[in-house]
C-alpha cells in the first residue's frame, strides 16, 4: 500500500528521538550525527529496527541535518544512500506486521533566512533540493519535514520537496511556549501557508511534552482539513546526579497523545528523550482506537508570517494606498526606487485598522517584477498584516508569490481561459486565494445571471486544478453608476447570488461605483452598506476615509459582530473631525510662524514642523523656507550635537522634524510643478556580510535633510551593486558602512573597485569597527566618526566641485 | 555527557540610563524619556528572555584553554578563566522581536529605531546578569565576570565551537551568520568561570 493510502484510513505512528538516542551511543557534542550512517550503520539500522519493532508505521531516516550547507553533494550523497539502506535493513530484520513505511527526514539548517539572518531564501531552497532528490533516488516513500521554528524556512523547505518528488509530505514545525514559531507564527498561520501548499499532514514536533502541545494540536485540529501530526519530547530534561533524565515517562506519554488521538489527532510519535518504549506504549494504548475522519473545514484562509485571517462574517478591509493609479507622489517614488514611501503607506494603513494590504506597484518604466518582489519582501518585513498581490503581470505575480512568507491573496483571475491558464498553477504551487473577476472573453456581463454564469465557469476550471472554491473570492465588478445607472443594482444582486447560490465569498472595489461623481465618499459609503447587507466579505477601500469607516463600525455594530458596541465607541471620537482643527485660526505674522517652525525643529516636534511650514508656504517661497529657517536649525542642532551639549536621540528628532518640513514642501512643490532641490547625489550601503543598519539610516536621513539626493542600497549590498549605482547615478560621493572586522574586507573589496571603474567618486566611510587608521589603510577618502561628519564632508566635496 | 540545559527568564527591570546609553544619549531630557518609555511599552510582550548553557571541565595550560569538547588559544580568555577548573560556556537572546521593532523604524523613524537598538542592548545585558546570577545561586558557587568571543585576544571564530556545542538553533533559535553575526542579534555568548565558595 501507498502511504498516501495508508495516511486516508489509518493512524499512524511515527518513530522515536534519534538524537538522544545517539547520544547515549556516545555521539560527542558537535559531532554530525548524519554520518554515523556510513561509520556506524549497524547502531542506525538497529534503532530503526526497534522502533518498528515497536509497532511504529514510520521510520524516520537519521537525515536532520543532511543537506547541501552541511555537507557536499558527494557526501551527502553517501550520507543519504546510507540512511536509506539501514532503514530498510531495519524493515527487513524487524518481525512487525504493521505497515512499515520510510521516511526522508529533513530538519532545519541552523542558520536564519533574509533579513532578519543572512541565508537567501533560494539558497535555503537549494539546500534542501539536493536531498530531497537523493531522498527520491534512494527510496524515500515519504518526507517529513520537522522541527523548524520559522514558517519561511518551512516554506523553503516545504517548496524543495514539491518541485522535485510527487512523494507525500508530512510537516511538524517545533512551537515556543507561547504556542507560536519563534518568528511568530500562529499554529492557525502554519495550517494556512501549509495546507496552502499541499501538505499532506501538519503538526508539531519537539521542545515540550504531549500535555504542553495539546493547545498548539487543538487549534491545528480547528483549522486543518489534512491531517494533524504531534510529535512531542518525554517532556522536559533535567539534570538526575549528573545525568539528563526527561520528566515524562512512557505511560504518561502514551496517555496523554492517546487523549489526543480520541479527539481527533491523526499522526503521532516521539521525539527527543523517548525510546522504542515510548512508542511501544503509544503503539498499544492507540491501536483500538478508530481514526477519526478529517473535515474540510470549508475555511478561507490568508496568513502574514503570523497571522491567519479568515473571511467569515465580519467585513474583512483590505487598504487600497499601495497603488500608483493617480498618485504623483508614489509614481516618482517607484521611479526613484524609493521603498520607504510604500512602507509608510503599509504601515499607516495597519494603523487605520485594515485586516489586508494590497499591493500594486504597476507603472511603466520599471522592472515591475523586480519592484514586486522588494515590496512584498520589505512589507512583510515591517507588517504583519497579509498581502494582497496586485498584479496584470505573470511574472511579477510568480516571483512574489514565491518570496511571500504566508499565504496571499491573489488580485486577480478572470473567466478569460489564458487568465485561468496563467493564474492557477500559481495558485496550486504556492498557495493563494485568488480574487476572480467575473468577466471574460466577452467582457463584462450586464446582468447578474450572466456574472453568476462566469463565477460557475471560474469554479469548474479551478477543480480541474485542484483548487477548491473556498480559495475563490468573486470579484462582480463594481462599475460607476456615472456611466450606467443600473450598475451598482447588477452588483448587488451578483454578490447576494453568489454568497447564496454558490456558497463563496466576495470582494469589491467600492471606489469604482463612484468615479466621475462629485463628493465620492457619500456614495461610496452608501454602496459599502448596501454591499455588505448583501453578504460583502471584503472590501477594497482607502481606510483614511472617515465616511467608508463609519459605515465599517456601524456596519459591524449593527450586526452583532461588535460585542458592546466597544470597537465603535473607540472609534466614534475619530468621526467628528473631519481633518481640519475646530479652534478659530488666529491671524499669525510670517515671522512668527517661521521662528515656531525654526523652534519645533530644534524641540523635534514632528508634526508641528510638518504644520509650521504649510501654513508658511502660504506666503514664503519654498527656497527661502529651506535656506532661511530649516538648515539654520538643523545647524543649530548639529553644532549642539558636536559639542555634546545634545545626543543622538534629540539629533534625530529634529533631523525627522526637518524631513516632516521637506515633505510638506514636496507635495508642494509637485503639485506646483516645481523640482525639488538636488544638491548632489549620495550613493549609500552596508556593505556585504553586514545587515546593520541604523547608522545608515541615520546618515540617509541627515543628508537628505541637506537638500542631497541618496540612492539607498540598503544593506549585504555586494561591491558591484555599489559600483554599478554610482555609475548609474554619475555620483560623486559614496558612504560605506560596516559593523564589524570581518565584514570590513568587504568595504576594502568596494573601495579598490570604485577605485577602478568609478574614480571621480569620494568615498566616506562609517561604523562601530572603523577608525581613521583603518580607513585610511582600506584607501576610503574620509573616515566619518558620525553622522554629521558625513554631512559636513559631503558639503565640502560638493562646493569644491 | 555535556547536558545542555535552556531556561527562560521574565524580563527584568529596564535600566533606563543604561538603555540610553546605549543610545548614544548620557544625559536624557524629557523628550528622550519619553520617548523610551513608549519603546518600552511597544517592545515588553514581544521579548522572549532565553538561555541555552553547559558546565564543562577547563583544563588552562600557558595560553591554551581545553574545555574537553573543544580547545582555545587565548591569553586573555586563559586570564579571565585563571583559578578554574570548571566554567559555564552559555548563549543568550531576547529574540527576533525587537530585531523587527528596530528595522521597521530605521525605515519609518530612525530615531525611535536606535532608542529600540538601546533598549535591545540594555535587555541583552540584563538577561546575562540575570543568568549568572540565578547560576551562581542555585549552584552555591560565584561566577568570575563574563568573557565573550572578540574579547581580548579571544578570536571571534571561536563563536563556531560555541554554537556547535550548545546547538543554539535548535535549543533557543539562535543562529550563526556566515559573518559571524549572530541573529536575532540581541544575543551575546559567553564563558563563565566557576569559582566554589571563592575557590575554583
Amino acid at each position: 500500500m501507498k502511504f498516501s493510502e495508508f495516511l486516508k484510513t489509518n493512524n499512524v505512528c511515527l518513530d522515536g528521538g534519534m538524537g538522544t538516542y545517539l547520544q547515549k551511543q556516545g555521539l560527542k557534542p558537535g559531532e554530525k550525527p548524519e554520518r554515523w550512517n556510513i561509520t556506524r550503520p549497524d547502531i542506525i539500522t538497529d534503532i530503526h529496527r526497534q522502533y518498528f519493532d515497536a509497532g511504529c508505521n514510520v521510520v524516520c531516516t537519521n537525515t536532520f541535518g543532511a543537506n547541501l550547507l552541511n555537507f557536499d553533494a558527494e557526501e551527502l550523497e553517501a550520507i543519504i544512500k546510507a540512511a536509506m539502506e539501514n532503514a530498510k535493513a531495519a524493515r527487513e530484520m524487524s518481525a512487525s506486521q504493521e505497515n512499515k513505511f520510510i521516511a526522508l527526514d529533513i530538519g532545519p539548517s541552523g542558520k536564519m533566512l533574509k533579513p532578519l539572518g543572512d541565508l537567501d531564501f533560494e539558497d535555503a531552497v537549494a539546500a534542501f533540493s539536493q536531498a530531497v532528490k537523493f531522498g527520491v533516488k534512494y527510496g524515500a516513500e515519504l518526507v517529513l519535514v520537522e522541527t523548524m521554528n520559522d514558517s519561511y524556512e518551512t516554506k523553503a523547505a516545504l517548496l524543495a520537496v514539491k518541485e522535485n518528488c510527487e512523494l507525500p509530505v508530512i510537516v511538524t514545525n517545533a512551537y515556543g511556549e507561547d504556542g507560536k514559531l519563534m518568528t511568530g507564527a500562529s499554529p492557525a498561520a502554519m495550517v494556512t501557508l501549509l495546507e496552502g501548499m499541499g501538505a499532506d499532514a501538519i503538526g508539531a514536533n519537539c521542545s515540550f511534552g504531549p500535555k504542553q502541545l495539546a493547545g498548539v494540536a487543538e487549534e491545528m485540529l480547528k483549522f486543518s482539513s489534512v491531517p494533524v501530526v504531534l510529535k512531542p519530547n518525554a517532556g522536559l530534561p533535567k539534570i538526575v546526579d549528573g545525568n539528563t533524565v526527561f520528566d515524562v515517562g512512557e505511560e504518561e506519554f502514551a496517555e496523554d497523545v492517546a487523549a489526543l488521538v480520541k479527539k481527533g489527532l491523526r499522526v503521532f510519535g516521539g521525539c527527543c528523550g523517548t525510546t522504542p518504549e515510548y512508542i511501544k506504549a503509544l503503539s498499544l494504548k492507540t491501536r483500538e482506537l478508530p481514526p477519526l475522519p478529517v473535515y474540510d473545514k470549508n475555511l478561507t484562509l490568508v496568513s502574514s508570517y503570523s497571522r491567519a485571517v479568515s473571511f467569515g462574517d465580519a467585513p474583512i478591509l483590505i487598504g487600497e494606498r499601495i497603488n500608483p493609479t493617480g498618485k504623483k507622489l508614489f509614481k516618482q517614488a517607484l521611479l526613484d526606487n524609493d521603498m520607504d514611501y510604500i512602507l509608510n503607506e503599509g504601515i499607516k494603513q495597519q494603523e487605520m485598522g485594515v485586516d489586508i494590504l494590497d499591493v500594486n506597484v504597476g507603472i511603466p518604466g520599471i522592472d515591475e517584477v523586480k519592484m514586486l518582489e522588494n515590496s512584498i519582501l520589505e512589507l512583510q518585513s515591517v507588517s504583519d498584516l497579509p498581502l494582497q498581490i496586485d498584479t496584470a503581470n505573470i511574472d511579477a505575480m510568480e516571483a512574489a508569490l514565491r518570496k511571500y512568507n504566508g499565504k496571499a491573496m491573489i488580485n486577480s483571475v478572470n473567466g478569460k481561459e489564458e487568465s485561468m491558464k496563467a493564474v492557477f498553477p500559481l495558485v496550486k504551487k504556492y498557495g493563494g486565494v485568488a480574487v476572480a473577476l467575473t468577466l471574460d472573453d466577452n467582457g463584462i456581463p450586464e446582468t447578474a445571471s450572466g456574472r453568476v454564469e462566469i463565477a460557475k465557469k471560474i469554479l469548474e476550471v479551478a477543480e480541474t486544478y485542484g483548487i477548491s472554491k473556498k480559495d475563490i473570492v468573486f470579484d462582480p465588478l463594481a462599475m460607476t453608476i456615472s456611466a450606467d445607472s443600473s450598475a451598482a443594482k447588477v452588483t448587488l444582486e451578483t454578490l447576494e447570488r453568489i454568497r447564496n447560490e454558490l456558497g463563496c465569498h466576495t470582494s469589491l472595489g467600492i471606489s469604482n461605483v463612484s468615479f466621475g461623481l462629485p463628493n465620492r465618499d457619500a456614495v461610496n459609503s452608501t454602496f459599502f452598506a448596501l454591499s455588505l447587507s448583501k453578504g460583502l466579505s471584503a472590501a477594497i477601500m482607502n481606510p483614511h476615509s472617515v465616511d467608508m469607516m463609519k459605515v465599517y463600525y456601524s456596519y459591524k455594530a449593527l450586526s452583532g459582530l461588535d460585542e458592546n458596541c466597544e470597537k465603535y465607541i473607540a472609534a466614534a471620537d475619530s468621526f467628528t473631525l473631519a481633518g481640519e482643527p475646530l479652534t478659530a485660526k488666529k491671524e499669525v505674522s510670517e515671522t512668527e510662524i517661521a521662528s515656531k517652525l525654526q523652534h519645533s525643529i530644534i524641540k523635534g516636534l514632528k508634526d508641528k514642523a510638518g504644520e509650521h511650514t504649510k501654513d508658511l508656504l502660504k506666503t514664503m517661497h519654498y527656497l527661502d523656507i529651506v535656506n532661511n529657517e530649516i538648515i539654520p536649525a538643523l545647524n543649530t542642532v548639529g553644532v549642539g550635537f558636536e559639542n555634546k551639549t545634545l545626543y543622538l536621540p534629540q539629533l534625530l528628532m529634529s533631523a525627522e522634524a526637518a524631513k516632516s518640513s521637506f515633505e510638506k514642501i514636496k507635495e508642494f512643490t509637485a503639485m506646483s510643478g516645481n523640482a525639488p532641490s538636488d544638491k548632489g547625489r549620495f550613493v549609500i550601503a552596508t556593505v556585504e556580510g553586514d545587515i546593520h543598519d541604523i547608522g545608515k539610516n541615520i546618515v540617509k536621513l541627515l543628508l537628505s535633510n541637506y537638500g542631497f539626493n541618496v540612492i539607498d542600497l540598503g544593506k549585504d549590498v555586494p561591491a558591484q551593486t555599489v559600483v554599478d549605482a554610482v555609475i548609474e547615478h554619475k555620483a560623486p560621493l559614496a558612504g560605506l558602512s560596516a559593523l564589524m572586522t570581518t565584514t570590513v574586507p568587504a568595504m576594502e573589496k568596494t573601495i579598490k573597485l570604485l577605485r577602478e571603474k568609478a574614480p571621480w567618486c569620494k568615498v566616506v566611510v562609517g561604523g562601530a569597527v572603523l577608525t581613521k587608521e583603518y580607513a585610511a589603510t582600506i584607501g576610503a577618502d574620509k573616515y566619518a566618526k558620525d553622522a554629521m561628519a558625513t554631512v559636513r564632508y559631503a558639503e565640502e566635496v560638493m562646493e569644491n566641485l | 555527557m555535556n547536558t545542555i540545559i535552556i531556561k527562560t527568564y521574565k524580563a527584568p527591570p529596564v535600566r533606563e540610563k543604561e538603555a540610553l546609553r546605549y543610545a548614544g544619549c548620557r544625559a536624557a531630557d524629557e523628550e528622550t524619556l519619553k520617548l523610551l518609555c513608549s519603546c518600552i511599552e511597544e517592545a515588553e510582550d514581544k521579548l522572549n528572555y532565553s538561555v541555552c548553557y553547559g558546565e564543562f571541565p577547563l583544563s588552562i595550560n600557558g595560553d591554551l584553554c581545553d574545555f574537553g569538547v573543544f580547545s582555545v588559544q587565548s591569553s586573555a580568555l586563559a586570564k579571565n578563566l585563571s583559578g578554574c577548573s570548571r566554567s559555564v560556556i552559555f548563549a543568550a537572546t531576547i529574540g527576533v522581536g525587537i530585531d523587527r521593532l528596530i528595522s521597521k523604524y530605521g525605515r519609518i523613524s530612525p530615531t525611535r529605531s536606535v532608542i529600540m537598538d538601546g533598549l535591545g542592548s540594555e535587555r541583552i545585558e540584563a538577561l546575562c546578569n540575570e543568568f549568572c546570577k540565578d547560576y551562581a545561586l542555585e549552584n552555591a558557587v560565584s561566577l568570575k565576570p563574563r568573557f565573550s568571543p572578540g574579547y581580548g585576544n579571544l578570536p571571534l571564530m571561536t563563536q563556531k565551537d560555541v554554537f556547535s556545542i550548545l546547538d543554539c538553533p535548535r535549543k533557543i533559535g539562535l543562529s550563526l551568520n556566515d559573518s559571524l553575526l549572530m541573529s536575532p542579534s540581541k544575543s551575546v555568548t559567553a564563558f563563565a568561570g566557576i569559582l566554589r565558595n571563592g575557590e575554583p
